[in-house]
């Protein structure tokens, strides 16, 4: 079985946002990178899914040399090897198609991602690749269970979830409550020094979006506090007031 | 109204939940309408699997002069409804596409982009603006901290419309309604099980939201937070803590590494309000804090603060919520 995983490089999740550059570019000064936690829930279930030599976990990322600390932790997490594709990221477009120009040239069962990264949320990278690849997908996945062959699979539903099954390959995009989140060990950590990780130029490709400004958050005006004992004056409030009820 | 003599046309795809559009897809519907009035052109529906033709109807209320029916496929594929709404799109020369960004939006989505080769704004918040050939449309980033002006310079362009952020608009149009099969659609996901709680009430798209956190002590106290939801009509979520602990499930963890809502209102009870927790709650119109601690961050973002042991607060809530609902 050969699983790859695609990572993605996010500011940490305690991280103040601010902009530069007329509020062009993000600010990454003194800002601390992560590996996208959804991206790690899918690695952990990548690792367990091949544990006891089923099978091996290749990450992926699209990225500068900035990155490999990250790498290095998807390594040091369980993932037996790494690609980085040296380029920085110009849109989802950009990196489906880096991603999937890599897998068309390997025989992967699974291609597993997070539901989408926390910085800019697009959740398009998982069903893009798919759709470069010409194979199913299946989004916001809670349950992944594979025999080699055919996997079944829970999805989230608006009220609900959804149990489907589909044969590999496929893409499937990871959410909470598809593995528990690991802790690299000391051996892990020694052995991502030394695991391989491949760097490959970018494949050619389009633009097809750009981000030309970014905006914070209007501040909320000063809470209004409500005694304790006087909850039905908060009640009234929200029908009057804020006419939320 | 009838049909422009335009050939162009903004198209959208309207998700039916068992047969039925729910206030999601009315919003939808109706930002798409307002789309098709800044470029002048037709609005055309797209549904897809069992819809009676009344319901098909209701979304000329919304501004739909034609409703195209897909009945052929009965399960959701996003490989094979991404074929039918790019066919779609093809045949109505839409220039823009429209869908929600639902769970199964985030699927399809990326998959009608590059079958049209399409910029893609995911997360959509506003109506876009329009620039000559060009649309630019805000969306959320850095899970709620922030928001992004994304341009797309494609000749289509594809939008997904987060739930909540636009109002529903009724706009009477008598629609007509087509038959659409699609050549090339074919499913290779199986549908095995579908589970709906059909007394709950979807948290992403829900207008009313009570949440708590670790001030509730145990889940053996949830019942306090279920009752004040029941008389508001309200859902469920909780805080990542909360659910780390197995006390809640993980669908109702609301924040940067879980779902973000932008309900009419959100109370957080016995919620600290932790960075994390605030990035996926901001867009909520209105929000309540109960907590113990008079210098929990939550009362810096709320619009309305009560300084109390949830415990106490949250029944003495429900009865007054149930004595407002009683009265009115």
């Amino acid at each position: 079985m050969k699983i790859l995983v695609c990572i993605s490089n996010v500011p940490d999740t305690t991280t103040k946002i601010t902009f530069t550059n007329d509020n062009t570019e993000f600010n990454a000064a003194g800002v601390q990178f992560i590996l996208n936690p959804y991206d790690e829930i899918a690695l952990s279930r990548a690792i367990d899914l091949c544990e006891g030599g089923k099978g091996t976990v290749t990450v992926i990322n699209v990225g500068d040399s900035s990155t490999e600390p990250t790498i290095r932790k998807a390594l040091a997490i369980g993932a037996d090897d790494a690609v980085r594709i040296n380029a920085i990221p110009q849109d989802a477009y950009f990196v489906a198609t880096q991603i999937a120009e890599y897998a068309k040239t390997q025989q992967f069962d699974l291609i597993l991602t997070g539901r989408e990264s926390i910085d800019h949320n697009g959740a398009q990278v998982p069903a893009m690749i798919a759709e470069l690849l010409d194979i199913p997908s299946v989004s916001i996945v809670k349950k992944l269970d594979f025999d080699g062959k055919t996997a079944t699979l829970s999805r989230e539903i608006e009220g609900g979830k959804e149990v489907v099954e589909v044969d590999a390959p496929f893409v499937a995009s990871c959410a909470e409550g598809v593995a528990e989140w690991k802790i690299p060990n000391m051996r892990g950590i020694m052995s991502a020094r030394t695991k391989p990780l491949q760097v490959m130029e970018a494949a050619a490709t389009e633009q097809l979006s750009k981000i030309n400004q970014y905006q914070t958050p209007a501040p909320r005006s000063a809470v209004k506090m409500v005694d304790a004992d006087n909850v039905k004056g908060l009640v009234e409030l929200l029908h009057s007031e804020a006419k939320v009820i | 109204m009838g049909l422009k003599e335009n050939s162009m046309s903004v198209l959208v795809y309207v998700e039916n939940t068992e047969g039925q559009f729910k206030k999601s897809a009315f919003e939808v519907v109706s930002y798409a309408k307002a789309i098709a009035d800044q470029l002048n052109t037709n609005l055309v529906a797209l549904s897809i699997g069992q819809v009676a033709n009344e319901q098909l109807n209701n979304l000329g209320g919304y501004g739909a002069q034609k409703v195209l029916n897909c009945n052929s496929i009965q399960t959701f594929d996003s490989q094979a409804y991404a074929a039918v709404i790019s066919e779609a799109a093809t045949k109505e020369s839409a220039e823009v596409v429209v869908m929600a960004n639902s769970f199964s939006g985030k699927g399809l989505s990326p998959r009608v982009a590059v079958k049209l080769k399409a910029g893609l704004a995911s997360g959509a918040v506003e109506l876009p603006q329009i620039n000559g050939g060009q649309l630019s449309v805000k969306k959320t980033a850095y899970s709620g901290k922030a928001f992004a002006m994304l341009a797309l310079n494609t000749q289509v362009k594809v939008i997904a419309l987060n739930p909540n952020a636009f109002q529903v608009k009724e706009n009477s149009t008598a629609a007509q309604i087509e038959s659409f099969q699609a050549s090339s659609a074919t499913s290779r996901v199986k549908v095995k099980e579908v589970v709906r709680a059909s007394d709950k009430i979807s948290l992403p798209e829900a207008e009313l939201v009570v949440s708590a956190g670790r001030g509730m002590k145990g889940p053996e106290n949830w019942h306090l937070v279920e009752d004040l939801a029941q008389a508001l009509g309200a859902a469920t979520a909780c805080s990542k803590p909360v659910s780390d602990a197995g006390w809640r499930p993980h669908e109702e963890h609301v924040g940067q590494t879980g779902i973000a809502v932008s309900p009419n209102l959100y109370i957080a009870v016995g919620i600290s309000g932790a960075i994390q927790h605030l990035a996926g709650v901001s867009s909520s119109k209105t929000i309540v804090a109960i907590n113990k601690d008079p210098e929990a961050p939550f009362f810096k973002v709320a619009d309305y603060g009560i300084v109390g042991d949830a415990m106490e607060v949250l029944p003495k809530l429900t009865e007054a919520v149930k004595a407002y609902k009683a009265q009115s």
